[in-house]
């Protein structure tokens, strides 16, 4: 069924990463991505992993929600450990007719997995713990000095946070349009692709026109709520930054100072 | 014979998760050929996952359906099939309505079927006809027409399957008084010219102490009632302990008679009512 797509991903819960300032949780995933890729040895990797590992446990959120993630980026990461497993520089250890695997090629291939796989966990740590209207207020603050460059942040995070709210609507109507077609003899599943295609002409159509009837109302529905626009406007939940945050900074600060000793002390293995 | 049957029918959402949760439970019934069957429920009740089993939109946990005698998901490719049999009018219907013009739009349904020709085009201009849609508006793009004649369209899209069964669910929905009198009326008309079985789920004891021969009461995910119309309005007290009620002149003929005036329990209609009252004032002279 339609309904089962998961695009909401937040996982309610009362963990340390979920009372979290949802700004501090984008500024430090923003850090961290960046730190995963300036590992250069085997060590380094090892304590990017393991703080990787523990922020998850930290989470609450099962495992098996995480490996739902993981699932969908797995074929992308073993076509990128293998074109990197031939592209290494250095002396062949097998070699046959163009293609030569090196050593330098196994470690890349090993480190673009582990690097892949920690980006994939540490992303969905952020969008599991946070709920999408909390991400979009961070985003909205975060972006703020845009302002002066006139780029409408105000605008664009309202817009976020509205089709945020419309996807589950937008996916039951579409289940019930489905089911309304399908009583009508509509066959969706036999034929070649052309048929196919065809064949969701009658719920695309009455679903573009209802998301639009449904935008028509949301928009006069909010005008009648005086909503015109960002200017002026004040926030009913006001985030604030609190000691929690100062710990989650210091905790990313430590595995920043970490992974540069590593590779300062530790010869590059990439 | 029976057209409809249902043999322990049970269908359970979410299995073997946190929201596991059972819609209609153990639910044993057959209806017979050309029966007017009414469904009344509360919310939640239900009423709508029952009548989507019937047409096979979604396949029973355990138990079955029996059309004709056959089980439906005897032979689960051709579940399609049964689709044209029994035709499901679902809660707003006009949604569904997509076509460049509501010709087309209503001959959607009969062409998955099959008909092509002459007796597509009957088949079309019978079912604008039974819902009372101009001749000048099949020309029309469904989007153009009002609320309620595109309810009329969506419905006769559904009609021109000529299925044997139809069941509608909450058609009167949102529409004007004027429009649910006229709606309902045509859905009587539709019933007696075709003498075909119809189903019809409503929240209005009214529509459906006008129209239905039998009804069926969804309590719970459970069936608690299945009787002529007149012996379930007539248990009254019943009803509204499961959150129902009966048709306003029916409350007010079962508190007559419990204040001792010789009346019928379980008249349903207005017209009903003022004979029974007028022939009783009669015989005690107060009325000449």
């Amino acid at each position: 069924m339609v309904r089962d797509i998961t695009l909401g991903q937040y996982y309610p819960g009362k963990s340390f990463l979920h009372r979290l300032d949802p700004r501090s949780k984008i500024i430090l995933l923003i850090a961290y991505l960046v730190i995963i890729f300036c590992t250069f040895n085997y060590l380094s990797l090892l304590l990017v992993t393991i703080f990787t590992a523990l922020v998850i446990a930290i989470s609450g959120v099962p495992f098996k929600t995480y490996l739902k993630s993981l699932k969908i980026v797995i074929t992308i990461v073993i076509i990128t450990s293998i074109l990197n497993l031939f592209y290494g520089t250095g002396e062949p250890i097998w070699q046959w007719w163009i293609i030569s695997v090196t050593a330098n090629g196994i470690n890349r291939a090993i480190f673009v997995t582990i690097r892949i796989i920690c980006l994939i966990l540490a992303s969905s740590c952020l969008t599991f713990t946070t709920s999408p209207t909390d991400l979009t207020d961070a985003l909205e603050r975060l972006l703020k000095p845009l302002n002066k460059i006139h780029f409408p942040v105000h605008e664009v995070s309202m817009m976020m946070t509205l089709a945020l709210r419309f996807v589950p609507t937008l996916l039951e109507e579409t289940d019930k349009i489905m089911q309304a077609q399908k009583a009508r003899g509509a066959d969706m599943e036999a034929g070649n692709l052309f048929t196919r295609i065809k064949a969701m002409i009658p719920i695309l159509v009455p679903l573009f026109v209802s998301a639009f009837r449904r935008a028509y109302e949301v928009a006069t529905a909010m005008e009648c709520r005086c909503y015109n626009g960002g200017s002026g406007r004040t926030r009913m939940k006001v985030i604030h930054m609190t000691k929690r945050d100062a710990v989650g900074f210091i905790g990313v600060a430590l595995i920043i100072i970490g992974v540069f000793i590593c590779n300062i002390m530790m010869k590059k293995v990439i | 014979m029976s057209i409809l049957e249902l043999k322990n029918l049970t269908y359970t959402y979410g299995k073997k998760t946190a929201f596991e949760k059972t819609a209609v439970d153990n639910v044993n019934l057959s209806i017979e050929k050309g029966e007017f069957i009414g469904i009344i429920g509360h919310t939640g009740s239900g009423k709508s996952t029952l009548v989507q089993m019937l047409n096979g939109l979604i396949k029973p946990t355990s138990g079955q359906v029996l059309l004709d005698g056959a089980d439906i998901w005897e032979k689960p490719k051709e579940i399609r099939k049964i689709r044209f049999k029994v035709g499901m009018v679902f809660q707003y219907p006009e949604y569904q309505l997509f076509d460049e013009t509501v010709y087309k739009d209503i001959s959607f349904g009969p062409k998955n079927k099959g008909l092509t020709g002459a007796e597509l085009d009957k088949a079309v201009r019978d079912a604008a006809k039974f819902v009372g849609m101009k001749d000048e508006l099949l020309n029309k793009s469904p989007f153009d027409l009002s609320g309620g004649e595109k309810r009329r369209a969506a419905i006769a899209g559904v009609i021109a399957m000529q299925p044997e069964v139809l069941v509608l669910d909450e058609p009167t929905a949102g529409l004007d008084p004027m429009g649910r009198e006229l709606l309902l009326s045509q859905i009587a008309q539709y019933h007696r010219e075709r003498k075909n079985t119809v189903l019809l789920v409503s929240h209005s004891m009214e529509d459906i102490a006008r129209v239905a021969d039998r009804i069926i009461v969804m309590s719970n995910s459970h069936c608690v009632m299945f009787d002529k119309t007149k012996e379930v309005f007539s248990r009254g007290r019943e009803l509204e302990k499961i959150g129902l009620r009966v048709p306003q002149i029916t409350k007010i003929m079962l508190e007559l008679r419990e204040k001792g005036i010789d009346v019928d329990e379980g008249i349903l209609t207005v017209d009903d009512a003022v004979s029974q009252i007028t022939s009783i004032l009669k015989r005690k002279g107060r009325l000449w």
